[in-house]
């Protein structure tokens, strides 16, 4: 399929696809096996200028956006997702400080970030604080030119590793919801430390920590917009990033799409190479139609939002939506094209599998971005009939 | 520190074919890369530039096509890529290429160090690299596997050898030809890349260097491939069997058979 990139984003891809196929590739199997986290190869994403894709060239950006974005998750995932999530969570950790931050914030972090000196982290989800967000916990209380930061975030992408974490804490409990703000806090701050180390089903090269702050002083300047503005930073936060998780998605199906295929024409049985029978064929054809699908969908949502269009939460719900269900579909059937072959960790589709199952589970459930697309469904019908 | 970094552009050896024919490449289809051993000189001309400031120019020899290959180098962060083009330089062979490469490097002006590949992937002679150092009448090290030290007017380095390797300390300005062992080629980057799309590939002719016309080329050139050919398969060897002690009987008696004890 023709998507029109430019010049700049084709060289962006190539180079992703590049550092894939030499770096990453080689090595998916064992990192998988080690849950370790990759900073060899989060090095060279960064000498690359790979994080600098999505950044505005005064931050030492290249002037991209989430297509750009897009387009290198989508790379690397189809070798292996577990570093592609760390890659992409590095930006969902900045785009708070991007969309919100004040000009200081902005000059203080996205130029590490941009560099890859420093990866971030996004923390929102608590142990009882999941899809119901605003059940969260996590106290953020003023005091003088700090805040105290007290509780415990979980399932935290980077967690560890990141240098640079945006949390969102209550600053206000009685005002619900309307009660949340975000505030940076580095790694070292006292008061700061790391909790339970997750294993995973899948994307076990990426780290999953729980964030713990006891007493944990942070100034002021750090909050993100306004107080009380923390669930619109979040919720605009997951706006530009949805698009992302499909690209992870598109990259995780294509990367088991490819392998099927290779496997199809070398493995013989019946006499002949599975490639030449009917039920193979149409798996492959229904694998590559749905590819392509949630990839068109993905560029078009990734789009509009480099384009600052509005009511984009329906929109990017539902690239998320369609293609983690659609890379949970096509990883299945790359392991049933398999067979028994797929089945065992030496071949690469079934951690192709595991790796697609967490699309459909985080930055918001599948069940909960069937909730943002049908309220934004209604609501624009009472619109209507109001006119 | 001013280096310069001498690059070959060659087909891409993992699909190679041969003309049965005429007993030559085929080169249609067959993308063009940058020499395996010279992407380590390229690397560590820019960890050099990295360390010690300065400027490193790539130079290469060939068509035009091979300004692709300068780019490459520049986006892997060389600073300037120098390409002697001309119809003149066809058909050279290492003698005339060393002598059409110092013309070039001569007209760059001040260096203080080169830096080649071993050897290039196609031709595989490792000739140019010395041959170019005795046209510009400096010293050179060849299979240099790490650059101990550079200093002023020196540089200490270790050379590859069969087993082990030497600690040879010269005085620059000198040349050296690399081995793969001497560093890992980092990837290009997107801003080296952008780079590179817009720089200035300086081209020089048989004229920019105002060299003499039977040093260059086919003219130039002693040696001449008469025949390149595909060696017949050898057939298949014959299997001894049986008990390790009749295989060994068996053996010995062969052995005899030949003459070979």
């Amino acid at each position: 399929m023709e998507y029109f990139l430019t010049e700049e984003q084709a060289m962006i891809r190539d180079l992703a696809r590049k550092i894939a196929e030499e770096k990453i590739a080689p090595k998916a199997q064992e990192l998988d096996e080690k849950g370790e986290f990759p900073w060899e190869i989060i090095k060279v994403l960064a000498q690359s200028d790979l994080f600098r894709v999505f950044l505005p060239e005064e931050y030492g950006g290249l002037g991209g956006g989430v297509f750009d974005l897009c387009l290198v998750t989508e790379e690397l995932s189809k070798a292996c997702s577990g570093v592609a999530v760390s890659y992409a969570a590095s930006a969902l950790g900045a785009f708070p400080i991007l969309l919100y931050g004040t000009e200081e914030q902005k000059k203080k972090y996205l130029p590490d970030i941009a560099s890859g000196k420093k990866l971030t982290a996004f923390g929102l989800t608590e142990p009882e604080a999941g899809s119901d967000a605003a059940a969260i916990q996590t106290t953020a209380v003023k005091d003088g030119d700090h805040y105290l930061l007290n509780g415990t975030k979980c399932f935290i992408t980077n967690g560890g590793e990141a240098e640079i974490y945006t949390i969102i804490a209550m600053t206000d409990k009685k005002k619900g919801a309307r009660g949340a703000s975000a505030l940076i806090v580095e790694k070292g701050t006292e008061g700061f430390t790391f909790g339970k180390e997750e294993d995973k089903m899948g994307i076990r090269a990426s780290a999953t920590k729980e964030l713990v702050f006891s007493d944990c002083k942070v100034p002021k300047e750090n909050l993100i917009g306004k107080e009380g503005g923390g669930f619109i930073v979040a919720m605009k936060t997951f706006d530009s990033s949805r698009p992302g998780i499909g690209a992870q998605a598109v990259g995780i199906a294509q990367g088991a799409l490819d392998r099927a295929i290779d496997y199809a024409r070398e493995r013989v049985q019946f006499g002949h190479p599975i490639s030449s029978f009917q039920g193979i064929q149409h798996m492959l054809a229904d694998m590559a139609t749905q590819i392509e699908a949630a990839r068109a969908l993905v560029y078009a949502v990734a789009r509009m939002v480099d384009k600052g269009c509005k009511d984009i939460a329906r929109p990017s719900a539902m690239s998320k939506l369609f293609a983690s269900d659609m890379a949970m579909k096509v990883t299945t059937d790359a392991v049933q094209i398999f067979g028994g072959y797929g089945y065992m960790k030496e071949y690469p589709v079934e951690k192709m599998m595991r790796d697609a199952k967490i699309t459909q589970i985080y930055e918001g459930t599948n069940q909960i971005q069937r909730n943002i697309i049908a309220l934004a469904l209604i609501k624009e019908a009472a619109k209507r009939k109001k006119k | 520190m001013n280096i310069i970094v001498c690059i070959k552009q060659v087909p891409d050896t993992t699909d190679i074919r041969i003309d049965p024919k005429t007993n030559t490449l085929i080169r249609e289809g067959v993308p063009s890369i940058i020499n395996p051993f010279d992407t380590y000189a390229i690397e560590e001309g820019v960890r050099l530039k990295e360390k010690h400031q300065g400027k490193v120019t790539v130079i290469s020899m060939g068509p035009s096509q091979v300004e692709d290959a300068l780019r490459e180098a520049i986006s892997l962060g060389i600073d300037e890529g120098v390409l002697l083009s001309d119809r003149a330089f066809a058909g050279a062979d290492t003698l005339a290429t060393s002598y059409t490469l110092a013309k070039g490097i001569k007209k760059i002006g001040k260096f203080d160090l080169i830096i080649c590949g071993k050897q290039a992937m196609d031709g595989d002679t490792a000739q140019v690299g010395p041959g170019l150092a005795e046209k510009l009448n400096i010293p050179h090290v060849t299979y240099v596997k790490k650059i101990e030290e550079v200093k002023e007017n020196s540089i200490q380095v270790e050379r590859l050898m069969e087993e082990g390797y030497e600690v040879i300390k010269m005085p620059l300005p000198a040349l050296i030809t690399v081995v793969k062992e001497i560093n890992e080629p980092r990837m290009p980057s997107l801003k080296g890349k952008l780079k590179a799309k817009n720089a200035q590939i300086i081209t020089w002719n048989t004229k920019d260097l105002e060299a003499e016309e039977n040093r260059i080329g086919l003219e130039g050139s002693p040696t001449q491939v008469i025949k390149i050919f595909t060696p017949q398969p050898r057939g298949k060897g014959e299997t001894i069997e049986g008990t390790p002690a009749e295989q060994a009987a068996k053996l010995v008696e062969k052995l005899r058979e030949t003459k070979i004890v």
